[in-house]
């Protein structure tokens, strides 16, 4: 039996799922301090040409030598032959990113956010921090097909100023009508917006629970007093979203790491509706 | 003697040397014997050849961190129950290379693991065991996506079972009912008594194992015997599990002071998830030659019990036992159920057995049911 590399299109003798395909980083773009924003290519034509994601789904980006890590996908759905994925420095794979020029990359993985299913409604996009990456291609998506929904709000927060991602976009958001709202955490002298944790902007807004749909992602806890707020203001658990974060190595349900309650978050998330989680979001240790 | 072989899901009687007969059939094949065999103190699975490397006369005590062989004083084959392996140490490696990189330029070239499969003959298994490799299979065969490993191995293996007809201290497959009897999953299965085999027929592949072997149609006492002695074992088993109001009871009892009474006794070792059939939890590891320029990547067996398992950006999620032990034990028996429409429990009684200090999943599904005091 003859080794088969992957850049063959036949299939391997043994090609495992895990196999990633080689991609050329293509451009790194700061967005903030220990943040960074790594656009990639597929070497070969025929994958990046195949190459479909959804908004919400991730990567698994693989250095050799150093290891793999699950990473949303930030850039535009329509558009999947340059992907960017904003990375913040925190582990081996984040701080060993910018010394390669040719990473591995499999996926995409995961359930996206349902914009399809919450057409004719308003939605509030709520994020904290990075958070903001994987609900990035949403607002893509929502720029292309304004009109396929109601009011669209997008609630940002940052723990400082300086750690606000993508300000380059308001502007094209706002064009199309995207209601954008900031706050920070703690500001400096150059700020001149609202100061507060994202959570406490639901009080100068008046969602209509009737046709409100929450697209949420940030630090759980974040997560947790928006629910909270959401659930307060009567929008019904189905119509909260919320993507989560657990350890990852395999994305193919495979290696058991990040379950939660019944579901693997590599496949049934990492989007989920409230519904499906509450028995288990918030419990300690869990 | 024209392709003299039993009819598919008929019983043949053999004589008990005659089992080498069947061995050496199955090596004729081209397959690889796995069975139990002693070593180091405990029946284990491993490359065998002849009918005497089975574990003959010996049988194996067992109870909660006990586990002790002791010579039976008779001559039985199979009069023992599990050990601490089990097929998945075969089906599911506990480290295989995934694919390897080489350095080529400023990229890498990626080959995957192109490793002929090993055909292996499982001698032995018993009808927990067959289970467990079933559920194994909606794991990595029926899932997000199908191992090609596992899958390979999986498909080339024969499986020669053995009916329970003595189980052991901490068995309950009677509870989770996946034995005494094998049922399905196999190629032939062996009821033993005193005197004979008698040997089931589960596959097309089964039988034509037993065409040079001399046997004969089993006989109504036969199959009486074999079935009385079936129903004697069900009816002696080591432990009992209680699997009302499953996943619900587990999922509405996370916060139940009984994980904190468990979590002192717990020593997080990982034993119960080594030797349990079903789990399957990995981590994947880059190994490196000294230039860098070489790199394997390695599945290997992982467990929920090691704390670097939950860690994410911010911290480790899992840091104290008490939600270790909770995750086990919630994702054995409950959500299992919910993944993969089956308990991931056996009742093998292999997490009892080798669990250092006897820490007894039924005990402790028991207490948070609010059943007795461990």
């Amino acid at each position: 039996m003859s080794a088969t590399t992957v850049h063959t299109h036949q299939a391997p003798v043994f090609g495992h799922p895990m196999v990633p395909r080689p991609a050329r980083i293509t451009q790194i773009q700061p967005e903030a301090p220990g943040t960074i924003t790594y656009t990639i290519e597929f070497i070969d034509p025929a994958v990046r040409e195949a190459y479909r994601f959804r908004p919400g789904q991730f990567n698994m980006l693989y250095l050799p030598g150093i290891g793999e890590a699950a990473i949303s996908i930030s850039s535009d759905p329509d558009e999947p032959t340059q992907l960017k994925h904003t990375v913040r420095i925190v582990g081996n794979v984040t701080q060993a990113l910018a010394r390669f020029d040719v990473i591995g990359v499999r996926g995409p993985y995961g359930s996206p956010w349902p914009v399809d299913r919450v057409t004719g409604k308003d939605v509030m996009v709520v994020a904290g921090g990075i958070g903001l990456a994987p609900l990035r291609p949403v607002l893509y998506h929502f720029v292309r097909h304004r009109s396929d929904y109601g009011r669209i709000q997008v609630l940002v927060g940052a723990r400082v100023p300086a750690d606000l991602l993508y300000l380059e976009d308001y502007d094209a958001w706002r064009a199309r009508d995207i209601e954008v709202v900031v706050t920070v955490d703690r500001a400096d002298e150059t700020w001149k917006g609202r100061v507060g944790v994202v959570p406490i902007l639901f009080y100068s807004l008046r969602p209509d629970p009737r046709r409100t749909a929450i697209f949420t992602c940030g630090p759980e806890i974040m997560m947790r007093f928006v629910i909270y707020e959401a659930l307060a203001r009567r929008i019904p658990k189905e119509s909260i979203y919320v993507s989560l974060e657990r350890n990852m190595k395999c994305a193919i349900a495979f290696c058991g790491r990040c379950q939660y309650g019944p579901a693997f978050l590599c496949k049934d998330g990492p989007v989920l509706s409230y519904d499906r989680i509450e028995p288990f979001f918030g419990v300690e240790e869990y | 003697m024209p392709a003299h072989t039993p009819p598919l899901g008929s019983n043949a009687v053999i004589a008990k040397p005659t089992l080498q007969s069947v061995f050496d059939a199955l090596r004729e094949a081209g397959y690889a014997l796995i069975g139990p065999t002693v070593a180091d103190g405990a029946i284990i699975y491993d490359e065998i050849a002849v009918i005497a490397d089975l574990p003959v006369g010996w049988t194996d005590e067992q109870g909660p961190g006990s586990y002790r062989l002791r010579r039976r004083g008779d001559d039985r084959y199979f009069g023992f129950v599990v050990g601490p392996y089990s097929l998945k140490k075969f089906l599911y490696p506990s480290a295989l290379r995934l694919f390897s990189t080489r350095r080529n330029g400023d990229g890498f070239e990626i080959e995957g693991n192109a490793d002929p499969p090993p055909r292996y003959a499982f001698i032995g298994a018993r009808g927990c065991e067959l289970a467990a490799a079933g559920i194994q299979d909606r794991v990595f065969l029926e899932g997000a996506a199908a191992d090609p490993h596992y899958k390979a191995r999986r498909g080339a293996a024969f499986l020669l079972a053995v009916n329970c007809v003595e189980p052991g201290g901490t068995c309950f497959c009677a509870s989770m009912q996946t034995g005494p009897r094998c049922t399905s999953g196999f190629d032939l299965a062996l009821t033993e008594l005193d005197d004979i085999f008698l040997v089931e027929i589960g596959s097309e592949m089964g039988a034509q194992m037993m065409a040079g072997v001399e046997w004969r149609p089993a006989g109504a006492f036969e199959m009486s015997r074999a079935r009385r002695a079936l129903a004697e074992a069900e009816g002696r088993m080591g432990r009992a599990m209680d699997t009302r109001d499953l996943p619900d009871l587990l999922y509405d009892n996370l916060e139940h002071p009984r994980w904190a009474q468990v979590a002192e006794r717990c020593l997080a070792c990982a034993n119960c998830t080594m030797v349990c059939p079903t789990c399957f939890c990995s981590d994947v590891q880059d190994v490196s030659d000294l230039t860098g320029d070489a790199t394997e990547r390695v599945r290997v067996w992982d467990s929920c019990f090691n704390k670097e398992f939950s860690y994410v950006f911010g911290g480790h999620l899992r840091p104290n036992v008490r939600a270790r032990y909770r995750q086990w034990l919630t994702h054995k028996l409950a959500a299992w159920i919910d993944q993969f429409g089956t308990s991931g429990c056996v009742g093998c009684g292999r997490c009892i057995t080798w669990c250092p200090v006897g820490i007894d999943l039924t005990q402790e599904l028991a207490a948070i049911r609010g059943e007795g005091q461990a």
